[in-house]
């Protein structure tokens, strides 16, 4: 365990940074950041501390995302209240493909998470509401409890800032909690936490569906950044790529998939002009992780200052490997 | 061990430097000019690097200054996706100073973009996005439609071929807003003109084979094969249809959306006899070889598409606009370029519309047998010439609330 | 809200035209997922990379053609040599590493080094597609009646038969199938028997390779030859593989045919929907029997 000093300190740090970011960087920028963010610490609660891969993740950012950015749109709802719809239907539909895909493990598991979502991005690209390869555009930000104007880059910022709080907040509550010890049991060693007389298909699911919340509550918040919904959010290549921010920041860790989320959107603003080069560059560091960096930026990190410690086997816990 | 550890904080450093990294700044000393489009997909040959070139191509022949400042072109690939689009048309206009874009080919992106433009008073004006909803529903004061569109595609096309005899219609259409666009503005001309629509099919994206729809256009014994779509969709739908051996049975293929980049693709011996229209051809008069032969020079030998072609017109146009108007201000200059008639290599008598539609002369082509094409790049033989107003929309028909009725 | 097209049953005769189109479909479905059963069933690796090897395979013959001037028939055995052994080097510096690990790495894996080869080839040649003709030899159609049917395509349902059998047969009823796979289930055995297991497995990988480029091949007289031909494939193929059953060789096979069918059925009654209805397939297989059609537990 980090001295819990250790812990504050850090946790200040990245707070201060975080309230300043805004006057040193494009707002738009980080609060993308932050969306992934959350939409990754979400996903890695799944992989990360329930060790099931989900590969179709993006269904439930990307069809919150276009919830909210219609009830906003269409029938004018207050932006808070849009965003509860789209992370309601996120949860609804968490808990339908959970009870389906938890009836399979493995590979398995993850097939079907990745054919559900191509049945989304289908009925997406179909269906008359969400506009098919348009999207939604010109989704209002409207105002907070008519107070706040939205529009105002700084204010929108903090409200983003406060959903990602709350929502990485919540992440931490779970893993840190008697469910989420379960969890890690039956990640490590299902047969056993059955044993012990645990239901783990229900903590699965339970898991499942918190995960698909929160990655609803990451896609109705960037409609509101972004005034846009479109296709690409329900793609299976947006999967991919928060396997992939996940991975880059470590499996497994806390902060790990937030990082992730940074560097992945950091890559793209800087070398978006590069075309093609990006998914080079990508695919460079997926081989490079899965080959040397397991344990992704955050996990090395906590494995080396571990070791400086002299702590070996805390070293190996650190690495949640 | 070490080796690791210190791999992951260079990589930790040069990734935060590079976050921290303004982009260029706003400084206001340059006027910038910015070029988005499709430089890697299925939309790179009718823009992509060469609507950059010409872009390049008009801030010199302009004299490279406007209002005193220096003018820069900036570019980037929007990967046809909206959000990708509008994400650094956003950027442009909020951080970069960037004063306009243009060239913006998928229409979907172009509508995205359009829209950033007009929250923020700045100019879009596209050269390649086809929807003629881009001066309708989505009309925008700084918007303007440079080169082609839709509407006049499905009138000039569909209206010719009609009169030609084509009078039943299948249509092969991609399954989304732009190309059931197509298949609607086509459809209405081809029933105004007393043909029918036998039946039509939807076609998914990213789909590379067209045999099936191919053989229920063949099954419905239409006269004529309506493509409604672009780019690697319609080259692949007239390759697949050779070899299937639909024009040997009678059936003619109508491309709603073809380039002359298309068509060297395809070939002539595949492509001989497609009817198409576009706002320009190299071939056609002296003014517009003499414009060929200086693209040519910059640009790898490749002829210049009516796209990329637009993109020099519509940069030079709006620099004359500029410094007419002796502000940089997007309403305005936007104002000034509806106020000056359009005459240039490609262009007679045009002039900009309110709802943003420039109104120019459509031309009808057809593509050469190999026998008939006597040097390279000659493709085309003119057929016949359809005058702005009877091509574009006109304003009685518009739901564009900046038109006055 | 959803575009519903209902269209008239067509003809008996039509139908059997859009179901020997959807055969060829199934063709190239058998050959790509025999290719990735087999790597499956001996390595235990899910291969991403599958998608663009088929690619590279079609990139081979094109630019054999333009380049060397050496066409189709040559094409057909120099590409799938050039990419499997090019396959090969890929098993040897990387794959290898990732055996002993959970699957999900050697998805990862394999899913970057598609990244990277489809980034590089749409670097450098776009994505627009690339013509490549088809051979003199096939080329013209013959006149079926209820069809106009290309040679061409003929000759790949014929090929890809006899191909996709010919290796089912050397691995389900010859002595070098049975090693492989007796490898499969106890790699340290059939090593003590003295088989050199390790390259085995390298040579296995090569094959599923080259099958793949061989498909790619095959491909480029019918579609156009693009970078992102792989990419637009690779998760059908998937699909197919598990309907068919994971490592089993006649599942994929013939999961790969029916499927093309089924897609060909589809674009008659409601084409939107021809790209998704094997997902729906395969998430009902995965439900009622997760083991595939032919497969052996899960």
């Amino acid at each position: 365990m980090e001295s819990p000093r250790f812990r504050a300190i850090r946790l200040s740090i990245l707070l201060i940074l975080a309230l300043a970011a805004p006057f040193g960087f494009y707002p738009i920028f980080v609060m993308k950041a932050l969306c992934f963010g959350l939409f990754a610490a979400a996903f890695n609660l799944l992989i990360g501390y329930g060790g099931l891969l989900s590969f179709g993740h993006a269904a439930f950012m990307g069809s919150a995302s276009y919830i909210t950015a219609y009830t906003v749109k269409m029938w004018g709802l207050p932006p808070l209240v849009g965003i509860l719809a789209g992370t309601a239907v996120a949860a609804a539909m968490g808990t339908v493909f959970g009870w389906l895909a938890i009836r399979r493990k493995g590979i398995y598991f993850a097939m079907v998470t990745l054919a559900l979502s191509q049945m989304v991005y289908f009925f997406a690209l179909e269906a008359k509401f969400t506009g098919g390869e348009d999207g939604i555009q010109a989704v209002p930000r409207g105002s907070l409890f008519g107070l706040v104007d939205l529009n105002q880059p700084l204010a929108m910022y903090y409200l983003v800032l406060a959903i990602f709080l709350i929502g990485f907040g919540i992440i931490y509550r779970a893993i840190h909690s008697p469910f989420g010890e379960v969890l890690k049991a039956i990640r490590d060693n299902e047969p056993r936490a059955i044993s012990l007389g645990y239901n783990t298909d229900r903590y699965k699911l339970l898991a499942f569906i918190l995960s698909a919340t929160l990655a609803g509550l990451a896609g109705a918040t960037k409609a509101l950044v972004f005034q846009f919904a479109s296709l690409t959010d329900v793609t299976w290549q947006m999967s991919g790529d928060v396997v992939l921010m996940t991975l880059v920041g470590g499996l497994g860790t806390i902060w790990g998939p937030v990082a992730g989320a940074f560097i992945s959107v950091t890559m793209e603003n800087y070398l978006a002009q590069f075309g093609s080069w990006v998914t080079v560059i990508q695919g460079v560091i997926f081989v490079v992780c899965v080959l040397l960096f397991r344990r992704g930026v955050v996990g090395e990190i906590n494995y080396l200052i571990a070791r400086r410690r002299g702590n070996p086997p805390l070293a190996k816990a650190a690495a949640g490997d | 061990m070490k080796l690791r550890s210190l791999i992951v904080a260079a990589a930790a450093a040069i990734l935060l430097g590079a976050a921290a990294a303004p982009g260029a700044l706003a400084d206001g000393k340059t006027v910038k000019i910015g070029v988005l489009n499709d430089m890697s997909s299925l939309y790179s040959n009718i823009g992509g690097m060469g609507s950059v070139v010409a872009a390049q191509m008009a801030v010199k022949d302009f004299g490279g200054k406007v209002l005193g400042k220096p003018i820069e072109v900036v570019y980037a690939d929007h990967q046809n996706k909206p959000d990708i689009g509008a994400g650094i048309a956003s950027k442009w206009y909020d951080e970069d100073g960037v004063d306009a874009i243009f060239d913006l080919p998928t229409s979907s992106v172009a509508i995205a973009v359009q829209q950033v433009a007009k929250d923020r008073g700045k100019v879009t004006i596209i050269s390649n996005g086809g929807s003629s909803d881009l001066t309708n529903k989505f009309c925008s004061p700084t918007g303007v439609h440079w080169t082609y569109d839709t509407y006049a595609m499905a009138h000039v096309i569909g209206d010719a071929i009609v009169k030609q005899g084509g009078k039943s219609w299948f249509f092969i259409t991609a399954d989304y807003a732009f190309g059931h666009q197509l298949q609607d503005d086509t459809a209405a001309v081809v029933t105004g003109a007393g043909g029918t629509v036998v039946g039509s099919v939807n076609v998914p994206l990213n789909n590379a084979d067209f045999s099936s729809f191919l053989l229920q256009a063949q099954q419905s014994k239409a006269q004529i094969i309506g493509l409604a779509n672009a780019g690697g969709d319609t080259i692949n739908s007239i390759k697949q249809a050779s070899e299937f051996g639909i024009v040997q049975g009678g059936q003619r293929m109508a491309g709603l959306l073809v380039f002359i980049s298309d068509v060297d693709s395809l070939g002539l011996k595949t492509a001989q006899g497609l009817l198409l229209s576009e706002a320009y051809y190299w071939d056609q008069n002296d003014q517009t070889r003499a414009f060929a032969k200086k693209f040519q020079a910059a640009f790898n030998g490749k002829v210049p598409t009516s796209g990329q072609a637009g993109v020099y017109s519509a940069v030079m146009f709006y620099l004359k606009a500029m410094a007419a108007a002796k502000t940089e201000d997007g309403a305005e200059v936007v104002a000034q370029m509806r106020a000056m008639p359009i005459n240039d290599f490609m262009t007679k008598n045009g002039r900009v519309r309110e709802d943003g539609r420039v109104i120019r002369d459509m031309y009808l082509f057809q593509v050469k047998t190999p026998d008939e094409s006597k040097y390279p790049y000659d493709y085309f033989k003119q057929l016949a010439v359809v005058p702005g107003d009877k091509a574009f929309r006109p304003l009685s028909e518009s739901v564009c609330p900046l038109v006055k009725k | 809200m959803m575009n519903w097209v209902h269209i008239a049953v067509p003809p008996a005769s039509a139908l059997l035209a859009q179901l020997l189109i959807g055969l060829i479909n199934g063709a190239f479905y058998a050959m790509l997922s025999l290719g990735l059963a087999v790597i499956f069933g001996l390595l235990n690796i899910i291969n991403f990379t599958h998608g663009s090897l088929y690619m590279l395979g079609a990139f081979c013959a094109y630019l054999l053609l333009n380049f060397f001037g050496i066409g189709y028939w040559p094409s057909l055995i120099i590409a799938p040599i050039v990419v499997g052994a090019f396959g090969i080097l890929l098993e040897r510096l990387l794959i290898r590493h990732v055996y002993k690990l959970d699957h999900l790495y050697g998805l990862l894996l394999t899913f970057g080094i598609a990244l990277i080869i489809e980034g590089l080839f749409r670097q450098l040649y776009g994505a627009t597609g690339k013509p490549y003709d088809t051979p003199d030899t096939l080329s013209g159609v013959r006149n079926l009646g209820f069809m106009f049917l290309p040679i061409y395509r003929a000759w790949v349902i014929a090929a890809s038969t006899i191909f996709c059998f010919g290796t089912w047969f050397v691995i389900e009823r010859t002595q070098l199938g049975a090693y492989l796979r007796a490898a499969t289930e106890n790699p340290a055995l059939v090593q003590a028997f003295g088989i050199n297991v390790p390259r085995m497995i390298t040579l296995t990988y090569g094959f599923g390779v080259g099958l793949a480029a061989l498909a790619g091949v095959m491909a480029a007289p019918i579609y156009q030859v693009s970078p992102l031909m792989g990419s637009n494939l690779i998760i059908v193929v998937f699909a197919v593989v598990v309907i068919g059953g994971m490592g089993s060789i006649l599942g994929s096979i013939v999961a790969g045919y029916a499927l093309g069918l089924v897609e060909g059925l589809t674009k008659v009654f409601y084409p939107e929907a021809s790209s998704t209805a094997i997902f729906v397939i395969m998430v009902i297989v995965l439900l009622v029997k997760p083991s595939g059609l032919f497969g052996r537990g899960v």
